[in-house]
This record gives C-alpha cells, structure tokens and sequence, in this order.
C-alpha cells in the first residue's frame, strides 16, 4: 500500500513538473526566423533592407534578431525591440496606423484618381474622335451647287480627257 | 501664354525647384569649424536620464561619435580613455557618443576598453547626422562657447590629440 502511494505520489510530482515546465518550453519556440523580419527591416547604417545588407552593423543587427528569435519572440516583438534601439527608421515599412496610414492611402487614391483621369480622357478622345472621323453618312452631305458644277465642267473642259 | 501653359510650366518649375532644394540640403548638412555643436538631447548609454552638449557650456568637450561593430573605434579608444584620465575633470571631458547601435553592444564596449568618460546613446544616428557626420568614427572638439574648434574624420591617434587638440585644452589636472 505504502509502495504505491508512493509510486503515485512520483507520477503526481512528474505530472506537476511537466505542467510547470511547459509554459517555459514554450515560450522559447521559434515563433518567428530571421529571414521573416530581416526582409522587413532595413540596415539603418546602410539605408537597405537588412536581408541585403552585410555591413558590421547590419551584422551585428542580424545577431540581436537571432538572439530574440531564440527567446522565442514574435516578429511584432522583435521589431518593437528593434524600434527601442534604432527608432522607426528602421522600420522598411510603414505602421498601418496614424500619419504614417497616409503611405498606404495616398497611393491607392492616386491611382484611382488616375484611372478615372484615364477614363475620362480616353471618352472625351473618343467622343472628339467621332466627330473628327471619316465623316457622317453621304445622305447628310450637301451636293455640289450648280455653279460648283458648271466650274467643274469648265475645268475638265481644258483637258483632253 | 494660356493657362494651361502656365500651370505646366509652375509645375515644372516647382519640381526642379524640389530637386535643387534636395541637392542644397545634402551638400550643406555638414557642420564646420566655427558653426555651433548640436543641443539635442540623448540618453545615458547607461540608462538614467537623458544629456545634451548644452549640459557641457563652459567646459571643452571632446565628442566622440563611435559604434562597437567599427574596428577604427576599438583602435582609438585607448588613446582617448588617456586623453580623459589626463585632462577629464570640470573644465574638460571627452564625451562618447554610441551611434546607430545596439545598446547592450555599446555597453559590452564601455566595459571591453573600462571608458570612464560619461557616454550617451544616438541609436537612430540623427543626433551624428546633425553633425554631419558621414561614418564613425568621428571626433569634435567642442569649446566652451558650444562651438566646433576641431573635426576629425577617422580614427584619432594619440599623436594627433597631443598635437592638435591637447594644446587648446586648459592645463592638466594635478
């Protein structure tokens, strides 16, 4: 009776052991690579992205996300970090919120604008187009009056035609 | 000139005006002998609070625009731990500045060479772009007027503190 209180008392504290050791374990997975952020960073020194840059510096910044990245740390997390360090510079693209929304925003109204601008240009073309063309139906022409007709007969009149 | 013409050429205008404008900027960033040293304000390397050069008006201030990933850095930074040791005091200090770099790294560096000087910390590197600066390591000496009286672009040697700047500075402490 004693041997198993005892065996289950090991199976209850290596339970708890596993549970306790767990969270940490898990805090400590890669969430993330360097590959994944240095493609969205730049090489403040460099001014480039950092997955193109191998200055010192940038190599020294590569270690720091290494060393994140083995903590565990989210790539949001690492970039904050990074932000603490170097400041938004370092940061290839812009937040999504604030002023710095205006970089997504502008460009996507601009090429509305401009697609509108097209548009409405090439139906003005057109329109101008139309009246330009090869002209209205012949019904819609007037006919020669009868003095063009008489100068027409007078002028092939000279030729020996 | 119709008005379509008008605003065709203002747009023109308007552009080049942007570039020149750009141009002028860049070329004439760089501070010169004479042109009083920048005011901001940094944070201690060390933590605790922040400094500026203006903290420094009324002594010689000689600033040091390192990084701990520059190799010319680590070969000028025992010439300028003697320079302090000799002439740090009230009336003089050199004054590093960690630029574009990881804190802790700056910290490891502090300790790697025992600097003993005070440091303060340019992670973004905007405080050694208002100086102009174009790399690290670059060294300023600052008079007590908060103007520049010295640049060195490069490493400092210890030839060159005692013979440009050691000659500017008030007498060696006792």
């Amino acid at each position: 009776m004693s041997r198993r209180r005892t065996g289950l008392r090991l199976a209850l504290g290596a339970l708890l052991a596993l549970l306790l050791l767990a969270p940490a374990a898990g805090a400590a997975t890669p969430q993330t690579s360097l590959s994944e952020v240095e493609g969205e960073v730049m090489c403040p020194v460099c001014g480039t992205l950092l997955e193109l840059a191998e200055s010192p510096q940038a190599l020294s910044q590569k270690d720091f996300i290494k060393r994140l990245v083995a903590q565990g740390q989210s790539k949001e997390q690492i970039k904050a970090a990074l932000v603490a360090e170097y400041g938004e510079e370092v940061l290839a693209l812009p937040e999504d919120d604030g002023f710095t929304l205006s970089a997504y925003v502008v460009p996507i109204v601009a090429f509305i604008v401009a697609v509108i601008a097209l548009g409405f240009g090439v139906w003005r073309w057109r329109r101008a187009g139309g009246s330009a063309g090869p002209g209205p139906p012949a019904a819609a022409t007037p006919g020669p009056s009868s003095e063009d007709n008489r100068r027409l007969d007078e002028d092939l009149g000279r030729y020996d035609l | 000139m119709s008005v379509r013409s008008s605003i065709v050429v203002l747009a023109v205008l308007a552009v080049v005006g942007l570039l020149v404008y750009g141009l002028v900027i860049k070329e004439g960033s760089g501070l010169e002998i004479g042109d009083p040293a920048p005011q901001g304000a940094l944070p201690r390397l060390e933590g605790g609070g922040t400094e500026s050069l203006a903290d420094y008006r009324g002594s010689w201030v000689l600033a040091n625009i390192w990084a701990s990933w520059c190799e010319p850095c680590r070969e000028e930074a025992p010439a300028l731990e003697a320079l302090q040791r000799v002439h740090g005091g009230e009336r003089f200090t050199v004054l590093g500045i960690d630029s574009s770099d990881l804190s802790d790294d700056g910290r490891g560096f502090v300790a790697e060479y025992g600097l003993s000087y005070p440091q303060l910390h340019d992670g973004d590197g905007d405080f050694a772009d208002e100086f102009g600066a174009t790399g690290v390591p670059e060294t300023y000496l600052i008079d007590p007027q908060g103007r520049i009286r010295l640049i060195a672009r490069g490493a400092v040697s210890t030839e060159y503190l005692e013979d440009e700047v050691e000659p500017l500075l008030p007498k060696a402490k006792s």
